[in-house]
């Protein structure tokens, strides 16, 4: 009895927070005057939401923008926090210990406080309007170099002093012996770069005005405040899905990491 | 000549986190504690204006209203989120099938961007045939303006908040009640405790730390409301919804009043973080 009771509790859950996703996506391929009804399958399939959405925004170069950028800042956050996280765990060096207190001091800084002098340096530096401003502000990750110099710090330290003796440099050390042991690191940190990279919206808003340079989410987050979805319902979901669908395949494959690296981001806290 | 180069590795590694911590964090903090006492726009010369900027924040009653605002967003979402994560947390730390099934589609809405939620929320919230108001009215229920009533906005943006996030606080939750010893549950029941004895006395004390954890973070995120009134609302109606990022991008960003953006910048951090210490004594002494 028990076990039934929670079955349908847990179903309902399910529905609450999965309903809404299949309903966006049938009333994006529905005629606007089905929108309102609750429908879980549209009653007949229109694309003409998605050409409109194609018709009205770049979205085909806002989505490269996007991918391009995500990756970038994936990428450079890998190589910066394990080199940061390798010296933290496997080196000595005078400061050491303050330099960790700063990356958690730094993790601590709420982004109102530097929001504002952040912008102000990109215009002195003209990179408004530039991936620039969109990639290196992000390019370090605290949160990342805390999950490598933990995840280093289990790799043993043998293995590090065997391939110095044989004279290893550093740098080969760090990309040919920890990388290849670290993955759950390294797929943790990419997960938690890439989503938020490719999930921000703010800082695109404030710094880029170019459409052909605007990322996936500011293009959709502009259409669907400004004028341009005509009040249309069925075109601001289309936005909306297009926008969801990468995450969401990327998800379903992948689901388990997603949750592990996320969760485990709580949890440093 | 070697051994040299070898003490400098260490410092070699870390050059990229402390080239961007000179650029990106000190200097923008050292920079705003300038800005708060300057007018500028960028690109008029700046000019001193001493406190000038903290006398106008203290009249300023949009900054004040979006204060009050978040504080209502808070202390909706919160126990909202910490009853409902729990609830759900509890439900899932069963030996049940399908758990990973149930945990994979509560988690959906967190790696969903704040964008689509919002959008899709605002159909839902949608006054003539948002879905909430016509599941009302098939119960004879008068319509709700969720997103026009000055009294409910904010409470509704609270609730979608609470949806987006609570899967996120469900798995840490989990994580926390996995950790709690079966040994203590067993002695439990040996002296015949039952359920919510063992929910009270046991589980709640163990899982303090999720709790604070919980609490603090979804106050960071109360303080960083952006795109939800952004995009829902603009921050009415009658500026209920007004969020202080929204309103310090306003400023910073329509305006061009730099200097008092920073100033409103710098008083928010102030006020999460003592909203933070604030929770930090109060769970210190409940523990």
């Amino acid at each position: 009895m028990k076990k039934v009771l929670s079955y349908a509790l847990l179903a309902v859950g399910g529905i609450f927070f999965i309903y809404p996703f299949i309903w966006m996506v049938s009333a994006s391929l529905s005629p606007e005057k089905d929108i309102a009804n609750l429908i879980l399958f549209p009653s007949q399939f229109v694309f003409s939401n998605y050409a409109q959405v194609y018709e009205k925004i770049p979205i085909v170069s806002a989505f490269y923008n996007s991918l391009f950028v995500a990756l970038s800042v994936t990428g450079l956050v890998l190589v910066f926090s394990s080199m940061t996280g390798y010296a933290l765990s496997h080196m000595y060096f005078k400061g050491r210990d303050a330099l960790f207190y700063l990356i958690v001091f730094t993790m601590s800084l709420p982004f109102q406080l530097t929001l504002i002098p952040q912008y102000i340096l990109m215009v002195k530096f003209g990179w408004v309007d530039t991936y620039l401003a969109l990639i290196v502000p992000y390019v370090i990750s605290g949160l990342g170099i805390i999950i490598f110099r933990q995840y280093f710090k289990t790799i043993p330290k043998d293995l590090i002093d065997a391939a110095r003796i044989d004279g290893c440099g550093e740098f080969k050390i760090l990309f040919r012996i920890l990388w290849p042991n670290a993955k759950p690191a390294i797929i943790t940190v990419a997960i938690l770069t890439f989503m938020s990279s490719w999930n921000e919206v703010l800082w695109p808003i404030i710094v880029i005005r170019n459409e052909k340079l605007m990322t996936l989410p500011q293009l959709i987050t502009l259409f669907a405040v400004g004028g341009r979805a005509e009040s249309q319902l069925g075109v601001k979901l289309a936005a909306a899905v297009l926008l969801a669908l990468p995450v969401v395949i990327a998800y379903s494959i992948f689901q388990k990491y997603f949750i592990d690296s996320m969760a485990s981001s709580g949890l440093k806290e | 000549m070697k051994k040299k180069s070898k003490n400098l590795i260490p410092y070699l590694m870390i050059t990229p986190y402390l080239l961007h911590f000179l650029l990106f964090v000190s200097f923008p903090v050292l920079f705003s504690i300038f800005l708060i006492f300057h007018r500028w726009n960028i690109i008029s010369p700046m000019e001193f204006i001493g406190m000038g900027n903290f006398s106008r924040l203290a009249q300023d009653s949009y900054f004040w209203q979006s204060i009050l605002n978040t504080l209502l967003f808070l202390v909706i979402h919160i126990p909202l989120q910490l009853i409902v994560a729990l609830a759900f947390a509890l439900l899932l730390n069963q030996p049940l099938k399908y758990i990973g099934v149930f945990r994979a589609s509560y988690f959906l809405p967190v790696i969903v961007s704040g964008v689509v939620v919002t959008i899709l929320w605002q159909q839902l919230f949608g006054y003539e045939n948002g879905m909430l108001n016509r599941i009302l009215m098939l119960f004879r229920v008068p319509r709700i303006g969720w997103l026009t009533n000055p009294n409910v906005a904010m409470p509704s943006i609270a609730v979608m908040a609470t949806w987006k996030n609570v899967g996120f606080y469900i798995i840490l939750f989990l994580t926390g009640l996995q950790t709690v010893p079966k040994t203590y549950y067993e002695a439990a029941d040996m002296e015949g405790a039952g359920y919510w004895a063992k929910f009270f006395y046991i589980t709640l004390p163990a899982i303090n730390p999720t709790i604070f954890m919980v609490v603090v973070l979804s106050t960071i995120g109360g303080f960083s409301l952006f795109i939800e009134p952004y995009v829902m609302t603009g921050g009415g109606p009658l500026n209920r919804t007004l969020s202080t990022v929204l309103y310090i991008y306003k400023q910073g960003f329509f305006f061009y009043h730099m200097g008092y953006a920073a100033t409103m910048g710098v008083t928010l951090t102030a006020i999460i973080l003592t909203v933070v210490m604030i929770q930090k004594k109060f769970v210190e002494k409940n523990s």
